[in-house]
């Protein structure tokens, strides 16, 4: 089921240049530690999102490597200053490799 | 009377008992906010979450806890929606139809819906829950399968309907052919049961607001249900709930959608009668 959810991103569509935004996302993952036991008796394998990563317009502006203590559902928020117009590009990235992404699009006066 | 033993005068043994009584007044207060660290979150406006001396989950929650709750974007349960949601308008089964073929607008249609349930069927001659309801349609109507419970279709699906009713008073019938099931879900709820020899009344009607072990008691309110609980990391129901309950006074566990968890749904739904509808909720 995770996989099927996008992200979500909270973020201001327009702010003046130089001000100080709010970003916040949330992500659908189950962020399994790897110290849970199934009902086999057998440990459940980890499986986390290890990093998240904020781009504005190519560059990156805010990175997070996340570790197993951290609960399903990860909900991270950061302050970025407004620059320029652009895109804010956002990546999470799971253990396996594969990588969700979302995208905000941001106009700066 | 040995001479070691000081004898203290009576204003002191005065002053010694009004510190004591402060100390038990001011414990008995804290238990209502347990939380001793220092929140950073607004102070709730807690009237809302309370209908006379019917007090929600909200009400004992901490204020971290209720932070997740505030706002839609931070509380986890709408990941669950978003999949309600995109269901609501999928179509599926042999009979090629969605839920809003025949409903249209979620937010018309199943406007108090959640409010009302569980409700008398007199097709099945029993009382059937929202869960319940939304797999009916789904086998009868659509001709698709049933969703099982506990899954994430169901979950999001029977979030989405009770999300449109949030805000609104649970009104639940339990007059009419829904008494005498109400009655055996009364009956359920003041039995003794398990190892622990333990019915919910003597939690959620004898002790809310009281600790046991690390955990403050709530009045046991399913106004919030579906809830994501923090201890389960996932939205989950009603009937899970009542499993765990039963799971920790060690008492024997029913199915999820059992008759008897569908009856004893009624009774706690009636015991909250007057609370806005939550769902969905953040619970610990």
């Amino acid at each position: 089921m995770a996989e099927d959810i996008k992200p979500r991103i909270k973020a201001p569509t327009s702010a003046a240049k130089g001000e100080v935004m709010e970003i916040k996302t949330l992500v659908s993952h189950v962020m399994e530690s790897g110290q849970r036991k199934g009902s086999d008796g057998k440990p459940v394998p980890r499986k986390i999102i290890n990093k998240f990563t904020c781009s504005y317009n190519g560059q990156e502006v805010f990175s997070a490597n996340l570790e197993p203590a951290i609960s399903a559902n990860p909900y991270i928020a950061f302050y970025v200053r407004a620059t320029e117009s652009g895109t804010l590009e956002f990546a999470w990235t799971d253990d396996d490799g594969t990588v969700q992404k979302a995208q905000h699009k941001l106009t700066v006066n | 009377m040995p001479k070691h033993i000081r004898r203290i005068g009576l204003p002191a043994a005065l002053l010694l008992a009004l510190a004591g009584l402060g100390l038990i007044l001011s414990c008995t207060t804290q238990r209502m906010a347990p939380s001793g660290a220092k929140s950073s979150a607004p102070k709730a406006d807690l009237s809302r979450y309370q209908v006379g001396d019917l007090k929600s989950g909200y009400v004992f929650a901490t204020a971290e806890t209720r932070e997740m709750m505030d706002d839609d974007f931070n509380n986890p349960s709408f990941l669950w929606v978003q999949q309600g949601e995109a269901l609501w308008t999928k179509a599926e089964g042999e009979a090629g139809k969605s839920c809003a073929s025949c409903h249209g607008a979620a937010e018309k249609a199943m406007r108090g819906v959640g409010a009302a349930y569980p409700k008398f069927d007199p097709k099945l001659n029993k009382l059937i829950n929202i869960e319940q309801r939304i797999n009916t349609c789904r086998v009868e109507n659509m001709k698709a399968p049933a969703w099982k419970w506990e899954s994430d279709p169901l979950l999001g699906m029977t979030a989405y309907v009770k999300l449109q009713s949030r805000g609104m008073p649970v009104h639940v019938a339990i007059d009419g052919p829904a008494r005498p099931f109400w009655e055996r879900g009364k009956a359920f709820y003041e039995q003794r049961r398990g190892q622990l020899d333990m019915a919910c009344a003597n939690c959620h009607v004898d002790n809310p607001g009281k600790m046991i072990r690390a955990e403050v008691l709530s009045q046991g309110q399913s106004n919030g249900f579906p809830t994501y609980r923090l201890k389960w990391q996932k939205l989950g129901s009603l009937h899970r709930r009542f499993s765990g309950c039963n799971d920790e006074i060690r008492a024997e566990n029913y199915p999820l959608g059992s008759d008897e968890y569908v009856n004893l749904e009624l009774y706690v739904a009636s015991r909250g009668q007057g609370l806005a509808v939550e769902s969905p909720s953040v619970r610990k």
